[in-house]
């Protein structure tokens, strides 16, 4: 596998606010996180812990209230391809075909009709969906409608992926298979990828390294290196290493202390804000 | 918005309408010729009630007539037979004024709707978008929008140099509300998230109008222009019954003043039949440009 040149992300001292006015609370508290281009990093809290807000931050639809975000040294600003987003429910278009969602991207580039096409193929391919090209939306099920996401996201071939949750809402089966699918893709175009979850068992499978976050205000409590050699199988989850740093983890998110259940954010913010107007 | 709520979004069509339309695409394509045969045998008693239940007020409107019915409230001392009316028809399908009294409503309508249909549309769009020119255009549009279009009659004669110009205008304010007050609905019903994706997938401003906005939105809108056919047929056939010399609704109103009461009914159903052709074709054509639509429910 050749290293990668690109994606390297560097967040130092990061906070942000949500909410209006009065009701404003602190989503983030003083988050620093560096990835080296290529890494794959999983991003494990409660939920309402902030770490969507946090994707939200890196793909530039909400603004920093201090602190920096950078993606190979140049501040975000604002959404770009360059950094594809992932969302626990696809957002795919239901109006277009597959293959025309998959080549969305280079249409926004002017790119050809016949070569965005030609690439999409390939990118569906790779996810395994070259079958279903001319189906809508509609016809496919959580988990194929997922990987046509991803197959979107790729084809512009981002620096950083950043993956909310993107498996969240599939049954376990599918969920299995599409976290090998992921690695899988991942060897082969061996982006860096952020990748936020609340399951255990996902993080642990897929990361190279799990930041840990504490209930809000976010804040990154610890950082584990997960050092279980690749390519990973299913087998993997029943080794006692992995049990013993499930078990830390369990620690880690259940502490003794009974904590509230907090509202669930987004990457464009709190849910009460998702009919913002965006700035276009 | 407060007037969302009394449009239907998207999916609010009559079963009766939407229902042909669920049927494979190869039996729509031999309809009408062989109706019966693309008809599957499970649904047949339904569509048999619905011819069953246009031949029971034919019938009955027939013994109401025939017999002089006269409840004191409402008599049908007056009411010509369903007979005298299809006799009536029938010669009108003849002559040659019919062609021009459709051609002349037709035009009328279409003209106003098709100008109602696009300033609708891109207001609508704009408005949904922008809060700015939301506070701008809404106040004055919300103040107009509860004047019935016969009301602007008198003023629209006032000022448009010819009475065809002002009829031509009715029928484009009765189109106008409906087609804006469902775009804007639909502009605002737009996924926040399809939006932020398509930003992160590189689209521009234009783009998300083009790409994004206007498709999500295309559904409510063709409820929109659909609701805006039928309010334009309303309005012209009241324009055309005060200020018109040619058209449906001028010979409609012209047979009760030269006592040709059999006419009337006929100018009636041809109103009908014109005005509910045209919202069919408004859907047909909804149908072919959103394919994409009908798996969705």
């Amino acid at each position: 596998m050749t290293q990668p040149q690109f994606g390297q992300i560097d967040i130092d001292g990061l906070h942000i606010q949500l909410g209006e006015a009065n009701r404003r609370f602190e989503a983030l508290q003083d988050v620093s996180i560096h990835m080296a281009p290529g890494e794959l990093v999983c991003v494990l809290g409660p939920s309402g812990c902030g770490k969507s807000t946090l994707l939200g931050a890196l793909a530039g639809h909400l603004t920093p209230s201090s602190g920096s975000v950078r993606v190979d040294g140049v501040a975000v600003a604002g959404p770009h391809p360059d950094r594809g987003l992932v969302f626990q429910h696809h957002t795919l278009f239901p109006w277009q075909r597959v293959l025309d969602n998959v080549a969305f991207g280079l249409k926004m580039k002017g790119i050809a009709r016949r070569e965005r096409h030609r690439q999409a193929h390939e990118m569906l391919q790779l996810v395994g969906l070259q079958d279903f090209a001319h189906s809508y939306p509609a016809h496919l099920s959580g988990g194929m409608q997922q990987r046509v996401e991803i197959a979107r996201v790729l084809i512009n071939h981002p620096r950083v992926m950043l993956m909310d949750e993107p498996f969240g809402a599939l049954d376990a089966q599918t969920r299995l298979k599409m976290q090998e699918l992921l690695l899988a893709v991942w060897a082969r175009i061996n982006t860096t990828i952020l990748f936020i979850t609340h399951d255990i068992d996902e993080a642990l499978f897929l990361a190279d390294r799990i930041l840990v976050m504490s209930p809000r205000p976010g804040r990154i409590i610890e950082e584990i290196r997960i050092d279980f050699a690749r390519p990973r199988g299913p087998e993997l989850v029943t080794s006692p290493r992995f049990t013993e740093l499930k078990r830390h983890c369990l620690a880690l998110l259940h502490p003794a202390t009974r904590v509230v259940p907090l509202q669930r954010l987004t990457p464009l913010g709190a849910p009460s804000l998702t009919d913002i107007h965006f700035a276009i | 918005m407060s007037f969302s709520s009394s449009f239907p979004a998207g999916g609010g069509e009559q079963p009766s309408a939407s229902s042909p339309l669920s049927r494979p695409a190869s039996l729509q394509r031999r309809w009408p010729w062989s109706l019966a045969l693309a008809i599957p045998p499970q649904q047949w008693w339904h569509y048999g009630l619905r011819v069953a239940s246009v031949v029971g007020c034919v019938l009955l409107w027939q013994w109401a007539s025939s017999t002089h019915l006269n409840l004191g409230l409402i008599t049908f001392q007056n009411v010509p037979a369903p007979k005298e009316v299809a006799q009536a028809g029938w010669a009108l399908l003849q002559s040659p004024k019919l062609v021009s009294h459709l051609s002349a409503s037709l035009y009328r309508v279409f003209s106003g709707f098709i100008v109602a249909a696009l300033a609708g549309i891109v207001l609508g769009m704009l408005i949904g978008r922008l809060s700015w020119l939301a506070d701008v255009l809404l106040p004055p549009l919300e103040l107009l929008r509860p004047i019935p279009a016969v009301a602007w009659i008198p003023l629209a004669i006032l000022m448009f140099p010819s009475s065809e110009i002002s009829m031509i205008y009715i029928t484009f304010i009765g189109a106008l509300f409906p087609i804006l007050l469902n775009t804007i609905h639909g502009v605002e019903g737009v996924d926040a998230r399809l939006i932020a994706s398509a930003r992160s997938l590189g689209s521009g401003r234009r783009a998300i109008f083009t790409e994004v906005i206007l498709p999500a939105a295309a559904p409510s809108i063709v409820t929109g222009l659909s609701i805006g056919m039928g309010t334009a047929w309303f309005c012209l056939v009241t324009a055309e019954m005060i200020a018109g010399q040619f058209g449906i609704g001028y010979y409609t109103w012209a047979s009760y003043t030269i006592q040709n009461y059999a006419d009337i009914i006929v100018g009636m159903l041809f109103i009908g039949i014109m005005g509910m052709g045209s919202s069919a074709l408004i859907k047909k054509l909804g149908n072919l440009l959103m394919p994409w639509y009908l798996l969705q429910r």
